[in-house]
């Protein structure tokens, strides 16, 4: 069996994340093609249940890539951002879902170095993690080692089914 | 729409080797071919090019395409120019979307995997452009005159060049006169010019401005609107005195009864409670202030009327408010020094001979209380010795201010050496933290009076001022010797901090704009957008947005009157579709959204509304709905959830 490939969605902010991982195209930076990215206009945008809705539909690990505190394009979003996602990180660990797997990181545009590392490091870690063990929407359920930690996310509104 | 199934076309880029080097374009398109909605897809060599631009034209008309997906290089570059091309061949270009496979693909990739993230990311992008509607950008007219608020240098500066490129402005000031700091200063660093000499000429041709209207001893009340339609109120104080008929005659003054401390010599003269700051003053008139006068209503004095024999002063006068419509506003509200009160340890407020940096300037100037002489406040002797020190209240951030008020070294040596000018046999010392002359001829002007001027230079601070005798004696320490220094002076000068003007915060609170930590007028970037506020239509000019000297000021007035004008030189304003919107129905009126919105383009009655023309289209409003009334046009939480699902499930369309 092939190593384990985590699946990531990644939600970048267009003026800062985005731009920054733009720029590791332009110089070239090599890192694994394991994210999908989806360019918002800002990480204040990014609901805590889109993050919820990836993982539940199969992502392994969640980014979200904002401007640096101070730097936001519309002054504060990602002040919001990082109070949401440290709530969600929360709550995710309460259900038994690593807060590792959403992870949200401050990248300008200048930082294109720093996205491919980012990249690098999410990867690794999500590896180590392993596939996460979660019931999917979809019927199906993730492949993975971690046979203990499978168990169905049972919340009013979810579509959890036994695996 | 008249078709309702989605007809999607796919047009996958080579971008010569950059992509097809890397990604197995031909699979892309193929795979691309058989996603939902999608019923045309192609792959060409450089899609950015006229026969590529020609290619998707054709396509959108031959299959009627309702959508266009076009996975190339990243939306930054050629967005624009893909939704251009569509437009021309009759689509909505927001139904457009570029899929990012160069950037954030081909060249940071490789092997099958670059191939399968290229359709991941293709597959997301056709699932919002299923779910994108047709937008039209708002449309917004401009009313083609500007509002300056403050009659400073910079105010004057913005209000000549707005009103010389052929546009109508409004000049606000609050007090009797324009000229600002600027009509107190006697003369100027690093050239030693005199400040009234080449500022008056520029209150007289703002006065003589056909298109400009200055309304003096005004204050603005309200604003609402938004760019290039604001509306605002302005309060009028009354002067009493009809300024087409003053002539100057100075009578009213010399029988006026009340004697009250004269502002514009910071208290070191006595004016009447009618009286003009200064000769060459604009609007060329008298003012009676209605707070020191006996009595208007009812009149207990009236001395001034009887002798006017101009029949100028007219006890009816009334305030007045005005309401103007204006497209843009340049707030140039100044700076004021940082108060007495403040620096009990220098013993400011409470030794007379403790004076700031403009109380020193008047006591320089010509027209000031003694003058031209440098005579001190206590008992009006020539002082022999004098201390100035500099960073009273900047650079100290335990007790007074944090920041650097940057034109104190400059103003402080030109003190120095004016002084030593004056008094040819007194002796001055400098007490400073490091000296700072950044500037063109500064750092030449600073070691003349060094040098040349035998201004003895002291680098370190001052402890503790205090009287003894006739004496004002300075202790402090000279850091370089590590010696202790004593100073027995006869005038002791502050380089206070420079403050924003009192009323700064109201006014930006009014214009719903930000003020930093110390309360400067906010700019929209600190590096790229100095001249403007965040909200669109407010520029920022001099030392209201942090301390600077006068080039620097009028530097900023220019470029800021320059954005101004570029602002109502448009036929009309737009402004991008992709906002915040509320379906009022699901809306239950909490207001949670409102305070998320850092442009106040949230009003809340029973149901949230969003002004489209203010909303930037951050969308953190949008996250922050607790019953989803608010949506994203075009970015719905629906689309974006159907592209992660999409992009994560890429396996069931065949790779």
């Amino acid at each position: 069996m092939s190593e384990f490939e985590p699946r990531i969605v990644a939600f970048l902010c267009r003026w800062c994340a985005s731009a920054g991982a733009d720029l590791a195209g332009t110089n070239r930076l090599q890192y694994p093609p394991n994210a999908v990215p989806i360019r918002v206009n800002c990480s204040g945008r990014v609901e805590p249940q889109w993050v919820v809705e990836a993982l539940k539909s199969g992502a392994d690990g969640v980014l979200i890539g904002g401007c640096h505190p101070g730097d936001c394009h519309y002054v504060a979003g990602n002040y919001k951002t990082r109070r949401r996602i440290y709530l969600l990180r929360k709550v995710l660990a309460e259900m038994g879902i690593e807060p590792e797997r959403v992870r949200l990181e401050w990248i300008s545009a200048t930082e294109g170095a720093r996205f491919a590392q980012v990249m690098q490091e999410f990867v690794q870690e999500l590896k180590k993690l392993g596939p996460i063990g979660v019931v999917r929407d979809k019927g199906g359920v993730t492949g993975g080692g971690k046979e203990n930690q499978a168990w169905s996310v049972d919340m009013p509104g979810t579509k959890g089914v036994e695996a | 729409m008249p078709e309702t199934r989605p007809r999607i076309g796919v047009f996958v880029c080579h971008c010569g080797k950059n992509i097809a080097g890397t990604v197995d374009v031909a699979k892309v398109a193929e795979t691309a071919s058989r996603f939902p909605g999608v019923v045309y897809a192609t792959h060409y060599e450089y899609m950015c090019s006229d026969p590529g631009q020609a290619l998707i034209q054709r396509a959108i008309k031959e299959h009627r395409l309702s959508g266009v997906v076009v996975a190339a290089c990243s939306p930054t570059m050629h967005e624009e120019t893909f939704r251009r091309a569509a437009s021309s061949a009759g689509l909505n270009p927001y139904l457009v979307e570029i899929a990012n496979i160069r950037e954030q693909v081909s060249w940071v990739h490789g092997g099958p995997k670059a191939t399968e993230k290229a359709i991941r990311v293709t597959r997301a992008m056709v699932e919002k452009v299923r779910a994108n509607q047709p937008l039209t950008p708002v449309e917004i007219g401009v009313t083609r005159k500007a509002l300056v608020v403050g009659g400073g240098i910079a105010g004057i500066q913005a209000a000549l060049d707005i009103a010389n490129a052929g546009f109508e402005v409004i000049l606000v000031e609050k007090s009797p006169s324009i000229g600002g700091h600027m009509a107190q200063l006697s003369e100027t660093f690093p050239t030693l010019d005199c400040s009234q000499c080449i500022l008056t000429p520029k209150m007289v041709e703002v006065s003589r401005h056909p298109r400009i209207r200055l309304l003096a001893y005004s204050e603005v009340v309200e604003v609402s609107g938004f760019v290039g339609n604001y509306r605002v109120r302005i309060r009028k104080k009354p002067t009493y005195v009809n300024p087409e008929k003053c002539n100057l005659c100075g009578e009213c003054a010399k029988v006026c009864p009340v004697r009250v401390p004269n502002e514009f010599d910071r208290g070191l003269s006595l004016r009447a409670a009618i009286y003009i700051p200064f000769p060459q003053a604009i609007p060329s008139s008298y003012t009676l202030d209605e707070e020191n006068c006996l009595g208007i209503v009812p009149l207990r004095c009236g001395k001034c009327a009887e002798v006017c024999e101009a029949k100028a002063i007219d006890f009816d006068m009334h305030e007045e408010i005005l309401e103007e419509e204006v497209g843009a506003i340049v707030l140039a509200t100044g700076y004021e020094l940082y108060p007495k009160e403040a620096m009990a340890e220098y013993g400011y407020g409470t030794i007379p001979d403790v004076i700031d940096g403009l109380e020193f300037e008047r006591l320089l100037s010509a027209s000031g209380p003694t003058r031209g002489e440098i005579r001190r406040p206590s008992d009006g002797r020539v002082p022999k010795e004098v201390v100035f020190i500099q960073c009273s209240g900047s650079r100290d951030p335990e007790h007074h201010k944090p920041y650097c008020s940057k034109i104190c070294c400059m103003y402080t040596a030109k003190h120095a050496l004016l002084y030593r000018h004056s008094v040819p046999d007194g002796k001055a010392y400098v007490f400073y933290i490091d000296i700072r002359a950044g500037g063109k001829d500064y750092e030449e002007f600073v070691n003349r009076a060094m040098e040349d001027e035998r201004i003895l230079y002291i680098r370190g601070k001052v402890a503790k001022v205090f009287r003894e005798g006739d004496k004002v004696v300075v202790w402090g320490a000279d850091t370089l010797t590590g010696k202790r220094v004593e100073v027995r002076a006869d005038l002791v000068v502050l380089a206070q901090a420079i403050v924003p003007s009192p009323g700064t915060e109201e006014l930006a609170r009014k214009l719903r704009i930000a003020c930093g930590a110390e309360g400067f007028l906010k700019e929209a970037h600190p590096k790229l957008r100095p001249l403007e506020a965040l909200t669109a239509g407010i520029f920022l000019a001099g030392a209201a947005q942090g301390p600077k000297d006068i080039p620097e000021a009028v530097a900023q007035a220019s470029g800021a009157a320059a954005k101004a004008v570029a602002l109502l030189s448009q036929p009309k304003l737009e402004h991008a579709p992709e906002v915040a919107e509320v379906q009022e129905e699901l809306c239950s009126g909490c207001g949670i959204c409102a305070p998320q919105c850092p442009y106040g383009a949230i009003t809340v009655d029973e149901v949230a509304h969003v002004n489209e023309v203010l909303c930037e289209g951050c969308g953190t409003c949008v996250a922050a709905c607790p019953s989803g009334a608010l949506t994203f046009r075009n970015v719905g939480d629906e689309q974006i959830l159907q592209m992660v699902r999409a992009a994560l499930e890429v396996e069931g369309v065949g790779v």
